[in-house]
């Protein structure tokens, strides 16, 4: 009997609940109307209007659109430089994710519990704004102070190599097919490595010490309570920063536009500059379409990936705060 | 829930400051305990990658200032013989910085507040008001931050042209103002979702309608997240590349890194001038890092985890 009373008091609360619900909902609909307006006109429909563009034929401006369905998708299969430009991703991965990240793993715990113990947090935070500093710069800027100093003739690498080291002919690193690639990553991990060192430092000081107090008394070394504690500790953090670098990779473009233009040979075209000068070069516009279609869909994907990772991540942390 | 939630922050707060406090006992124990060759070892390490990473502009720094003869002549590495101001009044003319300046700082300002108003609205919406599928919208917000340029580029290219907005800063304004507004929706629709319910209550009892609420109560408590969220907007819009690349096309309305990079291949770009056009490029970024450098990353680490 009781507990039959006690569900019907039970859902009047909730009846009662559900009209407060509503009524503390309402209103709140209009100050979507500016942001979603804008997305729609700005982000949304040019998105849907691009992938249109690209079942077609079209030379761009007043031109005649044509009807080509697929075609340029088939088309791209069979591009080579389309297959170079993505192939040339997995670079720009390497260069903005996984040496970055590894490096970053080891440094923010260096500066972490080895540097910051030892020597103070003014000297770890210290270094880590110097790693940090290239992460701020414009592209574009970097990226004609490192065309300089990777130039054959009067950069600063090669004269320092001929006139300190009396190397007689010093490699074309930006004219080099063979050697661009490395030039461009070499900017770009330059770039990026701060960014991990950053995330991966502030994702420590939320690692409970006395884990660490424990292994230690254990008699565990750097390196063990590194693989135990550490790497498994800030897990969330190294998920979220390969994601985001691996989009930020498979977007790369300032850096390609100013150091090499895609060259030599297409040896460092990028998806990106390839779709760029397909749109602004040839007039290309509905091939140039598709591949940033394509290029749009990975991205996508990986961007969804991220979505249901935070998404579960952030429910398991409300089960353990209920817990 | 909402008084559990509360216990469980004192209890995060009681806990981390024990453990402060411990930390820092254990600091003072470790101190006393080894002062091996090794940390030196480990410290220098640190900071010869400091170097390494700050080379690149010590040698711009050092090699703005010498002339064209003196750079041909020495090393790249050696200090200049004299001061030689040549390279920087060159780029300064030809580029016009001043105008490049004000066109860079007014399209950052303005698109860097119209996205922190955007977002600060959107996020009172999605995250305090829960409109209904308020988590699929920001899930979509998400996913277009992400999107390469490429994908809506062309369109966006051939309505601004027109409309005849093409060579316009206004446009870098818009495009950067929603792209960053849909990063900061879905960054405070998640820090606002977890905003004290009691407080909007105590606002509602008081008769505070949404605008009321939004103003005297909202946005007063996040001042500080959307002051870092500004910050955020104006360095991104300030470096921003691709979209100025192809919006901005004539000298009156680039902005600075357009400009640079646009100067690229150019007769007067000798290497003193490369270098003190890069420096006076680069020292507005370094002056807002230097001011700005706790919030930055303060920021970012919120916009990792959340």
């Amino acid at each position: 009997m009781s507990s039959h009373t006690r569900s019907a008091k039970k859902r009047e609360l909730t009846a009662q609940e559900k009209k407060y619900e509503k009524k503390a909902r309402s209103g709140y609909g209009r100050y979507l109307i500016l942001g979603s307006v804008g997305t729609v006109v700005v982000l949304l429909i040019p998105f849907v209007i691009n992938i249109w563009i690209s079942l077609f034929n079209w030379r761009g401006g007043f031109s005649k659109m044509r009807w080509v369905g697929l075609g340029n998708y088939s088309k791209l299969l069979h591009d080579a430089k389309f297959w170079t430009s993505f192939s040339n991703s997995l670079y720009m991965i390497v260069a903005m994710v996984i040496i970055p990240t590894l490096i970053g793993l080891i440094l923010s715990a260096v500066l972490f519990d080895y540097i910051g113990q030892e020597f103070g947090g003014k000297t770890s935070s210290f270094l880590r704004a110097c790693y940090y500093i290239p992460q701020i710069l414009p592209v574009g800027v970097a990226g004609i102070l490192w065309n300089w100093i990777l130039n054959s003739q009067t950069g600063a690498i090669n004269r320092i190599l001929s006139g300190m080291f009396g190397v007689a002919n010093p490699p074309d690193w930006l004219g080099d097919p063979s050697f661009a690639i490395y030039a461009v990553m070499l900017m770009l991990i330059w770039s990026q490595i701060g960014y991990p060192v950053v995330i991966f430092m502030s994702a420590l000081g939320r690692v409970d010490p006395e884990l660490y107090e424990a292994a230690a008394l254990d008699g565990a070394g750097w390196w063990k309570r590194f693989k135990a504690i550490t790497l498994p500790q800030i897990k969330p953090e190294v998920f979220v920063v390969v994601l985001t670098c691996t989009v930020a990779a498979l977007k790369v473009f300032g850096p390609v536009y100013v150091l090499t233009k895609g060259g030599p040979q297409s040896s460092t075209l990028v998806p990106s500059y390839y779709s760029y000068i397909n749109f602004f070069g040839k007039s290309q516009i509905g091939y140039g379409a598709a591949i940033a279609s394509v290029l749009a869909i990975l991205i996508a994907i990986v961007a969804s990936v991220i979505l249901i990772f935070q998404n579960r991540s952030a429910a398991a942390e409300r089960e353990g705060a209920r817990v | 829930m909402s008084t559990a939630t509360v216990k469980t922050n004192v209890k995060h707060g009681i806990q981390a400051r024990m453990s402060r406090i411990e930390r820092k006992e254990n600091r003072k124990g470790l101190n006393k305990r080894k002062k091996g060759p090794l940390r030196w070892v480990i410290l220098a390490l640190c900071l010869v990658l400091a170097v390494l990473i700050l080379a690149p502009l010590f040698l711009m720094a050092i090699n703005a200032f010498k002339t064209p003869a003196d750079y041909t002549t020495g090393s790249p590495l050696s200090l200049p013989k004299s001061l030689y101001f040549g390279g920087l009044v060159n780029f300064w003319n030809a580029v016009n910085f001043p105008q490049k300046l004000w066109n860079s700082l007014w399209i950052a300002v303005i698109s860097a507040l119209i996205s922190v108003v955007l977002s600060l609205f959107n996020s009172f919406a999605l995250g305090i008001g829960r409109v209904r599928g308020s988590s699929f919208i920001i899930a979509i917000f998400m996913i277009l931050t992400m999107l390469p340029g490429e994908g809506f580029i062309y369109p966006l290219f051939y309505m601004f042209n027109a409309i005849g907005m093409g060579n316009s800063g206004w446009t870098i304004v818009i495009i950067m103002g929603i792209i960053n507004m849909a990063f900061g929706t879905y960054l405070l629709s998640s820090v606002m979702s977890t905003f004290p319910r009691e407080i909007l209550e105590a606002a509602q009892i008081d008769g505070a309608g949404r605008w009321r609420t939004l103003w005297d109560v909202v946005f007063p408590i996040m001042k500080s997240n959307l002051a870092v969220l500004f910050i955020f907007f104006f360095i991104w819009t300030w470096n921003e590349f691709y979209f100025t690349l192809i919006f901005l096309v004539s000298g009156d309305t680039q902005t600075i890194p357009i400009a640079i990079a646009s100067l690229q291949g150019d007769r007067i770009m000798d290497v003193p001038t490369i270098n003190a056009g890069s420096l006076i490029s680069l020292i507005p970024a370094l002056i807002f890092f230097l001011i700005f450098q706790r919030t930055l990353t303060k920021g970012i680490t919120a916009g990792a985890v959340k």
